[in-house]
């Protein structure tokens, strides 16, 4: 369980307002690309967001590019996990991929509020807040070995590992 | 029950009767990138393998800013040729080829039947002519690299029923952009989208790229055509390698249809900043504009330039606008060079680019600064996405796009007529 602030933003944010084209093709560290998450969409968000805020959107989070610098950059700013109605498909993917946990609940998105408090329980599938408790889709179980292990790279390299064995 | 044409495409590869919903790990025929291929071979290189597993299927298309626009850009460029040289990548097409999404279906990999994906959202693309193509991201290509497979999930389809024609001032941009602001840009979020309906085979070859291209747009997973004659017609001399033309059965569910008459259809254009934000041409015409893009993987095309060519024919690029034209691909543009559509475009005072993504992504080419407005043929309109986050980007057809660098001001393309 980790707790953090909401920062709430509205339906269809897109890969282009989360990190922008024109960093996209400049190979740059976590650290380096966590300072411009959200430029486009809300310029005081890198500079205010802390380890274990979660972000809740409307429907289509994602949307866009398939860039994953849009999932890597808010995990590295710290972003614990992304509550939205529902994920643009290949942002989805990146999320997982990328162990950044992407979570639907449209309850906890018309409930909740910017400043708002909440607690993430994964494994019991709860956001919990002083505004009730909302549980959320769990994740299929496909692409949970995936988490578990980190992340798609992880996974992987242990899966080619054990082919080599 | 019979099978839509992504589940048999993906029953055959996963080599079992397959339904949508179900997860699947296939091994992919090809697998694209392009300049993003310099962070993909980063995450390779963390995977512990030496040798990708299948070069044969690697397809990389330098595309994204080419010529390399700073030294940062080149030396990722300077990564990937050392990359595809020392992996023995065959299919490897350097600054002078095109976009990606125009060059595999010229070069035959975009063939029916076959399954790609591509770390490109515009992958889908690849439906015009019945393949089931997606885009993935970078790690997951890296990972495909080295075990050439990947899972899956059968999408459920959405058809599309076309009846009657395109009136002249129409085409299938306006069409894909009527869809999308009809029905919202999550439309078919996860979803495969078949255009089908007697309509359906009137379109060109490069309306149905168009088409294919723009259900990334409304969130779908692939979009495609089903190849019929034109498709295989188009395909002599290019494909690559022997195909099976695939096509749904006639009782194959689909979890829902549209139909749309082509015979109603106006111009249509997508208004800042997102691309379901769709009104008539005519409803915002008037609107002053800076510049102008006639070009990218949606309508860089032939017959793109040639709709362009018509408009521009004996007139002139309004002064308050500067027009940026890039082909998308050097096959395009040496036909256009041939038709004498570029010859006009000239003339006329348009700029014509490298074949490439240009400024579509923002990356370089044309970007604009704050309170300019854009009116561009490419698929996305998000805020910042060509420059400053207080410029503005529109998004149609070339001929709109033509008749507006015409006139200085956005303008239905009928007015020309």
């Amino acid at each position: 369980m980790s707790q953090g602030t909401v920062w709430k933003y509205g339906d269809n944010v897109n890969t282009d307002v989360i990190f922008p084209g024109r960093y996209t093709y400049q190979i740059m560290p976590p650290d380096e690309m966590a300072k411009h998450a959200m430029e486009d969409l809300d310029p005081g968000f890198a500079a205010n967001v802390k380890p274990g805020d979660v972000i809740m959107a409307g429907k289509n989070f994602g949307c866009g590019s398939s860039r994953e610098q849009a999932a890597a950059c808010l995990k590295a700013a710290g972003v614990q996990a992304v509550v939205a109605k529902s994920f643009a498909r290949i942002y989805f993917r990146n999320a997982i991929n990328l162990g950044l946990p992407v979570l639907q609940s449209v309850e906890a998105i018309d409930a909740l509020a910017t400043g708002d408090h909440v607690d993430i329980d994964l494994p019991r599938g709860e956001i919990r807040s002083a505004k009730g408790i909302f549980r959320f889709l769990p994740l299929p179980p496909s692409v949970l070995g995936i988490i578990a292990a980190g992340g798609l790279i992880e996974y992987t390299k242990s899966k080619l590992a054990e082919e080599q064995e | 029950m019979g099978r839509t044409l992504t589940e048999k495409v993906l029953g055959r590869k996963a080599g079992k009767d397959v339904q949508s919903g179900e997860v699947i790990t296939v091994s992919p025929d090809y697998v694209l990138s392009h300049d993003n291929s310099a962070a993909i071979i980063k995450e390779f290189h963390k995977l512990g393998v030496k040798k990708v597993k299948a070069p044969g299927k690697i397809v990389i298309v330098l595309d994204h800013i080419v010529p390399a626009a700073d030294e940062k850009y080149a030396q990722n460029h300077k990564s990937i040729r050392e990359f595809v040289a020392a992996q023995g990548i065959p299919n490897f097409f350097d600054i002078n080829a095109g976009i990606c999404h125009q060059v595999l279906p010229e070069q035959g990999f975009a063939l029916p039947g076959k399954v790609i994906v591509g770390s490109d959202s515009h992958t889908p693309s690849y439906g015009a002519l019945g393949a089931f193509a997606t885009g993935i991201g970078r790690t997951e290509t890296a990972c495909t690299w080295a075990t050439d497979e990947i899972w899956i999930r059968v999408p459920e389809t959405m058809r599309i029923d076309l009846s009657g024609r395109l009136r002249p001032g129409v085409f299938a941009k306006d069409l894909s952009l009527k869809l999308i602001g009809d029905h919202g840009a999550e439309m078919a979020n996860y979803k495969a989208v078949e255009f089908a309906g007697p309509a359906a085979s009137s379109f060109s070859v490069g309306s149905r790229l168009t088409l294919a291209n723009m259900s990334a747009e409304m969130g779908a997973k692939n979009g495609y055509f089903a190849p019929d004659d034109k498709a295989l017609k188009w395909l002599e001399g290019r494909a690559r390698e022997p195909f099976v033309p695939v096509s749904s059965d006639p009782d194959a569910r689909f979890e829902s249809v549209l139909a749309y008459d082509l015979d109603g259809l106006e111009p249509q254009i997508a208004c800042p900043h997102t691309v379901d934000n769709v009104r008539p041409v005519a409803a915002v015409a008037g609107k002053p504009v800076n510049q102008v893009l006639i070009g990218t993987c949606t309508n860089g095309r032939l017959e793109d330039l040639e709709a362009a060519a018509s408009i521009f024919q004996g007139r002139k690029v309004h002064r308050s606008v500067r027009v940026l034209v890039i082909p998308a691909s050097w096959e395009v543009y040496r036909e256009a060079l041939n038709s004498g559509a570029l010859a006009i475009l000239v003339d006329a005072g348009c700029v014509i680019l490298n074949s490439g993504c240009g400024p579509c992504l923002g990356a370089h080419e044309g970007l604009m600064a704050a309170g300019e407005v854009c009116l561009s043929t490419s698929n996305r309109n998000f805020q910042g996405r060509m420059g400053h986050r207080d410029s503005e980007i529109y998004l149609a057809s070339p001929a709109t796009a033509a008749a507006t660098a015409v006139t200085g001001v956005i303008t239905d393309p009928r007015d020309f007529s």
